[in-house]
């Protein structure tokens, strides 16, 4: 007895010796550098043609390289080559075919040709569609489906190979942006700028029908493997291969923006054997054996494991030609260590595990205890983690400080408004103008940054959000229907000036001056949750200090959005987050040819005015410079002063790391940038043996508690067994 | 009794139907095949092209329950209900919105629910019938009396605080497992050991007070008396007389869970990051994949079938007197 005291007590010293108990990972994992991050929903797609949210852009911008990518320390945001070998070389070309020159106004331009020269000697990742065999042959490009019946993942496919990238490999991706299968969501816009795409679209339409019809009549209509189009037989007559290493792609008239689609997954290679390989009969069948599932790329990581129900983990490509890290960064970078590994080759780290956290709480306590390397701040933890100064400054909680936690911020490249129906009888069109400015003054944006978002938050002036170019700082920023510059500051007017404008549109004291009736408005909504009732009550607070009845018209996400399709909606909230740091990619949210009931663009607010929309144009075609921003400036000045939306706010992002990882610089615009982030691997082992010693004793305490309670208990058992029996109580 | 299971699973027939049909009702009152290609294909720039394509690739460019366009049998087989539906009773789930196989999901998850479900479900029968017993044995006690109090206390919490707070005390606060996580194998058990002890706790009052109430009704029976009569110690009395006659209120709540048990627990799953299926449905119910949400509810049709058959057998496992004749 004593012997196993004496033992129990030498392992519970021992085990409060540094022995960690709840760390989630294998032992083996202790000291390797791997990056330990999460995700919260399960990516749809890894597929570079259809993948159109961050979520899984997190994991396929590490796998991928299209040709040009941003800067990872440079603000503004600045577009670099990535494979490229050199930013692409533009030409413009008119009606005729004559080449123009660099400066050609966009009303002459015809074309624009991308000529975009790669670098040699890229290599793909291992992957069995390159595998061949002592012949020479493709191993598994020619598999029937009994090779494939008992195969389940890609391990299956034991031997892998490479081959270099070239411009074929690009070409077949964006013809695959028409490929009838994939369903691209840019095909549309992308083939309104692409020369031939919209054409080779509805040629892959009819062929794809052809042969799912034969395919269908041979094994039946719910066969999942229709065969394998190869995309190479269809000419794509605005995209050509000009040397091994050089594509051009032709683009309708002058659109600068053109270079930042270069930037996305979506124009990122995918090699013909790779569709090939995943097209053979079998491959989909309850497999997952798709492009999709299992991407292949060029990139510096690629994907070891894919159990989006769990985790997903990337290792090093060994293929991959190295990067050398920026020499240059933004002002104060050096001061904030983060050029000191200037000229150093990345990738720095070796494995990145996503794992899956679907609640916020046990992610939370998890990057507290060090096993997340980063992490975002909710709602929820923000007074645990974020003070905010009298001045408005964040800074770090006194317990995050501790902890050597880090805070990097930056304001979202989004824009958050609540808008008007343009084409509703009583907020919409050049009528209702001095309602919605009324409505505009009356809304205090700033209040609901400060109670909703925690203080995270730039009240709006415009349509444009800070970082995109365009946007003014000082007093040229403001919104002068809203906003007065007093002191150095914006102030709102008084909310006397609402309720002038709304009186002088019709309605005073919030009633109908013609019927009397009392002005009521609905805003559309998706109901969440009783959390939302907050915001809906502040909603209808703002309207009130007009004497407007604000009827909230709740309904779920589906319905919502089949409103706005039809507009039938007076008010919403919605937001929009930036494909590109370009005015034109918010401005085109207002351009009439977008209005969403008409068109079904993306001008929700059903906004139309020919004035913008001109301006519009032009504004596409310049350069960023003077004429640019004083175009943009009477296109904002036009926004604010027709009021159709009410510039709510752009969003602060808070991102929180732990001292051992470093590198780390927040970029709104691009996700490729753990490959210049390295972790202290040695600190972190530290750390987290220091911050999760186990605590034995309450569970000792509780053992001898219950031990402890089982003499009585077993007292009072004795005590029963023993009793004699009671006499029955008398009846009357 | 081969013949009673028979009929029994004839009479399931139409159960089902009848569920696959209301399913089918519910959530295409709610959803439209316009919606759920919204949900699948994103937020920005969707075409209406785009949305037909995605309806035509996964069959939901047909009619819903009646195809006036078409002639003969084809007016009901070439629907989305009958397209979707029928395969389901050859347990051929098909495929998610998402394009990847729901049979295949659901023989992947179901181990990870298994691993959870499993030790609550036996840890539990064990620690709440003994619990039981034991507020029984010391029937109008003090024990018994704060024994009860403290089960209605318990019943009253909401499960979240269990589970938030196991999380805080135990992986936080004294650090001695993790907070969530899941590896497959015998490394599981570090991630699944918490959540067990929360579930049994977290259904210590409901059961004992339960089983407590049954045990309570079978000690005052005259066999009871009788037993004690003839000098047999309470101890044997309460195991070997009382446990087992109390035992066919127990199963009729025991034996039709234990199917079940594969469907997993929605909220436990989430918090413990437990990739079974549990989670599977909440999340096939959020991106409206009709797809998975129908297999799950059909699945779970099925399995409470198999577990009402499964508890009708065990009465006669337990009772001589019960018989299927």
């Amino acid at each position: 007895m004593r012997k196993a005291t004496v033992l129990l007590l030498a392992f519970l010293a021992l085990a409060g010796c540094g022995r960690v108990w709840n760390d989630p990972y294998p032992a083996i994992e202790r000291d390797a550098n791997i990056l330990y991050s999460s995700f919260t929903e399960r990516p749809k797609t890894l597929d570079p043609a259809k993948s159109y949210t961050s979520d899984e852009w997190d994991f396929i911008s590490q796998i991928y390289e299209p040709p040009l990518q941003y800067h990872y320390l440079k603000r503004p945001y600045e577009l670099i080559p990535q494979s490229a070998a050199a930013m692409p070389v533009v030409r413009y070309i008119d009606a005729n075919g004559v080449a123009l020159k660099a400066d050609a106004a966009a009303r002459d331009v015809a074309y624009s040709d991308y000529e975009i020269r790669i670098r040699p000697g890229i290599q793909f990742q291992p992957h069995p569609a390159f595998a061949k065999g002592a012949d020479g042959q493709p191993l598994y490009l020619g598999l029937t489906e009994d090779d494939i019946k008992r195969r389940f993942i890609l391990a299956d496919f034991p031997q892998t190979g490479t081959r270099e990238l070239i411009a074929e490999d690009y070409v077949y991706q964006i013809k695959r942006l028409a490929h009838p299968r994939l369903s691209s969501p840019v095909f549309s816009h992308i083939a309104d700028y692409v020369v031939g795409l919209k054409e080779l679209g509805a040629l892959l339409q009819e062929a794809n029908k052809n042969i799912v019809a034969a395919h269908q009549a041979k094994f039946g209509a719910s066969d999942q493997g229709p065969p394998w189009i190869d995309l190479r037989e269809f000419a794509l007559r605005g995209v050509t291969v000009v040397d091994r290493y050089t594509y051009r792609i032709r683009v309708k008239g002058k659109y600068p923006q053109f270079l930042f689609w270069l930037a996305m997954p979506f124009f990122a290679p995918v090699p013909v054997e790779a569709e090939q390989f995943y097209t053979q009969r079998g491959m989909n069948d309850g497999r997952n054996l798709t492009l999709e599932w299992y991407p292949v790329g060029t990139g510096p990581y690629m994907l070891a494991e894919n159990n989006p129900n769990a985790r997903m983990v990337l290792t090093r490509n060994p293929h991959f030609r190295g990067e050398a890290y920026p020499a240059e960064g933004a002002p104060g970078d050096r001061e904030e260590g983060l050029l000191v590994e200037a000229g150093k080759i990345a990738p720095f780290i070796d494995r990145i595990v996503y794992a899956r956290e679907r609640e916020s709480i046990p992610y939370w306590n998890k990057f507290l205890q060090g096993y997340y390397d980063r992490s975002g701040v909710d709602s929820d933890q923000f007074d645990q983690a974020v003070k905010i100064s009298f001045e408005g400054e964040a800074a770090l909680s006194e317990d995050m400080e501790r902890r050597g936690i880090q805070l990097r911020t930056s304001v979202g490249t989004s824009t958050f408004y609540m808008s008007f129906n343009y084409l509703d009888p009583v907020v919409g069109g050049p009528s209702a103008r001095k309602l919605r400015q009324a409505i505009s003054i009356a809304m205090d944006w700033e209040e609901f940054i400060t109670i909703f978002q925690n203080g995270r938050g730039l009240p709006g002036m415009g349509p444009i959000p800070p970082g995109i170019f365009g946007h003014l700082e000082g007093e040229a920023s403001i919104n002068p229907i809203v906003y007065d510059w007093v002191d150095g500051k914006p102030r709102r007017k008084p909310i006397e000036a609402a309720k002038r404008l709304l009186a002088e549109a019709g309605y005073p004291s919030g009633r109908d001056a013609k019927t009397g009736a009392p002005l009521v408005l609905y805003l559309d909504t998706v109901q969440r949750g009783p959390g939302d009732k907050a915001r809906l009550d502040w909603y209808r607070r703002q309207f009130a200090k007009l004497d407007i009845q604000l009827e909230i018209r709740a309904t779920d996400w589906n319905r919502f959005q089949e409103k706005l399709r039809k507009g039938n909606t007076q008010l919403f909230f919605i937001g929009w987050n930036a494909d590109y740091p370009d005015p034109e990619n918010f401005l085109f949210l207002l351009h009439g040819d977008q209005g969403q009931s008409k068109f079904s663009g993306e001008n929700r607010a059903n906004y139309s005015n020919a004035e913008f929309d001109s301006l519009f144009d032009r504004m596409k075609g310049l350069p960023n410079g003077p004429d640019r921003q004083a175009v943009i400036s009477r296109m904002v000045r036009i926004a604010q002063d027709d009021a159709p939306w009410l510039f709510a706010y752009h969003p602060k992002d808070y991102r929180l790391m732990h001292a051992w990882l470093k590198n780390v610089k927040p970029n709104q615009m691009a996700r490729n940038g753990i490959k210049f982030q390295r972790i202290d691997v040695a600190e972190r082992a530290a750390k987290r043996e220091a911050w999760n010693g186990p605590v034995w004793w309450p569970v000792i305490a509780l053992i001898v508690l219950l031990g402890a309670s089982a003499i009585p208990a077993y007292a009072g058992y004795r005590r029963r067994e023993r009793m004699a029996a009671r006499r029955a109580p008398v009846r009357a | 009794m081969f013949a009673y299971i028979i009929r029994r699973l004839a009479y399931a027939i139409p159960i089902l139907i009848g569920v696959n049909i209301l399913t089918f009702a519910l959530f295409f009152v709610v959803n439209t095949p316009d919606d759920m290609a919204r949900m699948q294909l994103g937020a920005k720039r969707v075409t209406p092209e785009a949305i037909e394509k995605w309806k035509l690739e996964h069959g939901y460019d047909r009619p819903l329950l009646f195809n006036s366009e078409a002639a003969g049998i084809e007016r009901i087989a070439s629907t989305i209900f009958f397209e979707k539906s029928v395969k389901l009773f050859a347990l051929d789930f098909g495929n998610a919105d998402d394009g990847r196989s729901i049979g295949h999901e659901i023989r992947t998850r179901m181990w990870a629910s298994l691993a959870l479900a499993i030790p609550v479900f036996l840890v539990g029968l064990a620690v709440h019938v003994t619990f039981a017993l034991i507020l029984a044995f010391f029937r109008g006690s003090y024990l018994d009396f704060w024994g009860v109090v403290v089960c209605v206390a318990m019943m009253s919490i909401s499960s979240l605080f269990y589970i938030i707070g196991g999380q805080y005390l135990v992986s936080k606060l004294l650090a001695l497992v993790p907070i969530s996580g899941y590896a497959a194998g015998m490394d599981a058990w570090k991630f699944v050991i918490l959540p067990v002890v929360i579930g049994v706790i977290h259904n210590i009052g409901s059961s004992t007070r339960w089983y407590r109430t049954v045990f309570l009704e079978e000690i005052f029976k005259d066999y009871v008396r009788t037993a004690r009569a003839k000098g047999l110690s309470e101890r044997v009395i309460m195991f070997r007389h009382v446990l087992k006659n109390g035992m066919i209120p127990i199963l009729t709540g025991v034996v039709v869970v234990i199917p079940s048990l594969f469907l997993g627990s929605l909220v436990t799953e989430s918090f413990f990051g437990i990739p079974g299926l549990g989670t599977y449905t909440i999340e096939a119910i959020n991106s409206q994949d009709f797809g998975v949400v129908r297999s799950m509810v059909f699945l779970g049709s099925v399995l409470y079938i198999v577990g009402l058959i499964a508890t009708d057998i065990s009465y006669t496992l337990v009772d001589p007197r019960v018989r299927f004749d």
